[in-house]
C-alpha cells in the first residue's frame, strides 16, 4: 500500500474510535468511571492529532486531557463525596 | 415543561444545528485538499523572517502573538478567579489535625509501595523534559504551553506519591503567585519594550541568530515562550493546590443543615 | 474521505449536546462541555490537512517539503491549555453550588433563587 493509503487507513480509524469514544463518556454516569474513560478519550484524540500530522497539539492534549484534567476532576469529586 | 417535552425540543433543535451545519460543509474544500492562501505564505517565508525552524511556536509568538497574550491572560483570570471563588464560607475552617488524621476514621488503603517508588523517579526526568520544552520552541514541536503543563505534572508525581505534605510545602502560594505574575507580565513587558523602541507591539527586535532552530536564535520567541511556560506551570500548581486545600475545610457553611436533608434523599434515589 | 471527519464532529457535537442536556449531575455537565470543545480542536484540525503533508518542523527535512497548515496548530495548541483551566473555574462553582445547597441535581438547583 502506498502510504497515503496507509495514513488514510490509520485516520479513518482512529475517528472511528474517537466517535465511539464520545460516546462512552456521554453514556457514564458513575463519576470515578467517568473520569477514567475521560482520561482514555483524550489518549484516543492526542492519536489523532498525531495522525493530523501535530505533534505539538499531540503533547498538549496528552498532558492536558490524560493527566491534568481527570486529576482536577478527581479532586473535585473527592470534595463533594458524602461522607460515609 | 416535562423532561419529555424538554427532550423533544432539544430533538427539533438539535435536528435543526446539524442540518446547517452539514449544509455549510458541502462549501468547504474536502478534507485534504486546504487551498487557503495564509498556511503555504507563512511556510514559505518563515525562515527567511524569523529564524525559526518550529513554525507552529513561530505562529503562535510572532506572527499571531497579540491573540497568544490574550489566551494567557485567559489563564491567568482564570487561576486567580479559582482563589477568589473558593473563598472560605462562614462556618468553615481548616482541619485542625494532619489530613492522615482525618482519613484515620475511613479505610484509606496506604500507597503502596511500587507506586511511591515509581512517582518519586519520575519526578527528575518529567521536570527536565518540561524544561526542555519550555526553552526549545523555536526548533522542535516544543512550546511553552506544553512545557509549563508538564513541569506542573512533575509536581504532581509528588502528591501522587502520597507526600501530600511535601507538595503543599513545595508549592507555597506567594512563591507561585510571584511566578504566575512574572510570566504574564514578562509577555506583556515584552511587547511594550517593542513599543518603547518605537516599534509595533510585539515586534521581533531581539537578535536573530544564524543558525535556523539554535537555541540562541529568533530572537524574542525563544524569550516568550520560556516565560509562558512559567505561567503555564505555576497556573496549573495554584489549581491543584487550591483544590487541595479544599479538601482540608471541614464545616458546611449556610447550607449545611439543608445539605443534610438533599443528601439523604439524593442517596436513597441513587441507591 | 473527503467529508468523514467533518461527520465525526458533527457526532461529537450532537453527542455531546445530549449528554449535556440529559444529565444531572453538575460534575458529569462539566465532562460533557469538555466533549463538545474537543470536536472544536477535531474541526479545526481538518481543516488545515494537506494530503500527503509533513508535520511543518523544518529542523531535518527541507523548507520546501509539502507540510499542513501551521496556524491552525497555533490556535488548537493554545486552546487545549486554556480550556482546562476554564474548566476548572467551573468546578469551583459546582463546589461552592455543593457548599450552599448541599445537591449537584441541575433540576434541583434550579428551583433555588438566590
Amino acid at each position: 500500500m502506498t502510504p497515503n493509503a496507509v495514513m488514510d487507513v490509520l485516520q479513518v480509524t482512529v475517528l472511528v474510535l474517537v466517535a465511539a469514544g464520545a460516546t462512552l463518556v456521554v453514556r457514564t454516569r458513575d463519576r470515578v468511571r467517568l473520569v477514567l474513560v475521560l482520561s482514555v478519550y483524550g489518549m484516543l484524540l492526542s492519536i489523532l492529532f498525531f495522525a493530523f500530522q501535530a505533534p505539538d497539539v499531540t503533547l498538549s492534549e496528552l498532558a492536558v486531557g490524560a493527566i491534568a484534567l481527570p486529576l482536577i476532576l478527581l479532586l473535585t469529586i473527592a470534595k463533594v463525596r458524602k461522607p460515609e | 415543561m416535562t423532561p419529555r417535552q424538554r427532550l423533544w425540543l432539544f430533538a427539533a433543535g438539535l435536528a435543526g444545528l446539524i442540518a446547517c451545519y452539514l449544509w455549510a460543509f458541502t462549501g468547504l474544500p474536502g478534507f485534504g485538499h486546504y487551498p487557503g492562501p495564509y498556511g503555504p505564505a507563512i511556510l514559505k517565508h518563515v525562515i527567511a523572517q524569523t529564524n525559526a525552524t518550529g513554525v507552529v511556536s513561530a505562529v503562535n509568538f510572532e506572527y499571531r502573538g497579540f491573540d497568544t497574550v490574550g489566551e494567557e491572560f485567559i489563564l491567568f483570570t482564570a487561576a486567580a478567579g479559582m482563589s477568589v471563588v473558593l473563598r472560605r464560607l462562614r462556618g468553615e475552617r481548616e482541619g485542625q489535625g494532619s489530613p492522615a488524621d482525618d482519613a484515620a476514621s475511613r479505610p484509606v488503603p496506604a500507597t503502596s509501595s511500587a507506586i511511591r517508588v515509581v512517582t518519586l523517579l519520575l519526578v527528575g526526568p518529567t521536570a527536565i523534559i518540561g524544561w526542555w520544552l519550555a526553552t526549545h520552541a523555536q526548533a522542535n514541536p516544543s512550546g511553552g504551553f506544553q512545557g509549563g503543563v508538564i513541569l506542573a505534572t512533575a509536581l504532581f508525581l509528588v502528591y501522587l506519591s502520597g507526600e501530600f505534605i511535601v507538595f503543599r510545602r513545595l508549592s507555597p502560594v506567594a512563591l507561585l503567585d510571584a511566578a504566575e505574575a512574572v510570566g504574564a507580565g514578562g509577555f506583556a513587558a515584552v511587547g511594550v519594550t517593542a513599543v518603547a523602541l518605537s516599534l509595533p507591539y510585539l515586534y521581533n527586535y531581539l537578535p536573530l541568530g544564524t543558525i535556523p532552530g539554535a537555541v540562541s536564535s529568533s530572537g524574542t520567541i525563544a524569550l516568550v515562550s520560556f516565560l509562558v511556560g512559567i505561567e503555564v506551570a505555576a497556573a496549573f500548581v495554584l489549581i491543584i493546590g487550591e483544590l487541595l486545600g479544599q479538601t482540608l475545610l471541614r464545616g458546611g457553611g449556610r447550607g449545611g443543615r439543608q445539605g443534610g436533608g438533599r443528601g439523604g434523599r439524593q442517596r436513597v434515589r441513587s441507591g | 474521505m473527503t467529508v468523514f471527519p467533518f461527520l465525526v464532529v458533527a457526532w461529537i457535537v450532537a453527542v455531546g449536546l445530549y449528554g449535556l442536556i440529559t444529565s444531572r449531575d453538575l460534575i458529569h455537565q462539566v465532562v460533557c462541555l469538555i466533549v463538545v470543545q474537543s470536536s472544536t480542536y477535531v474541526l479545526l484540525l481538518g481543516v488545515g490537512y494537506v494530503a500527503g503533508g509533513v508535520a511543518p518542523y523544518f529542523f531535518d527535512i527541507s523548507p520546501h517539503a509539502r507540510a499542513v497548515d501551521p496556524v491552525v496548530q497555533a490556535l488548537a495548541l493554545t486552546d487545549v491549555v486554556v480550556e482546562a483551566a476554564v474548566t476548572a473555574l467551573l468546578l469551583s462553582f459546582a463546589i461552592q453550588a455543593h457548599k450552599k445547597f448541599g445537591t449537584l441535581d441541575p433540576h434541583e438547583l434550579a428551583e433555588f433563587k438566590g
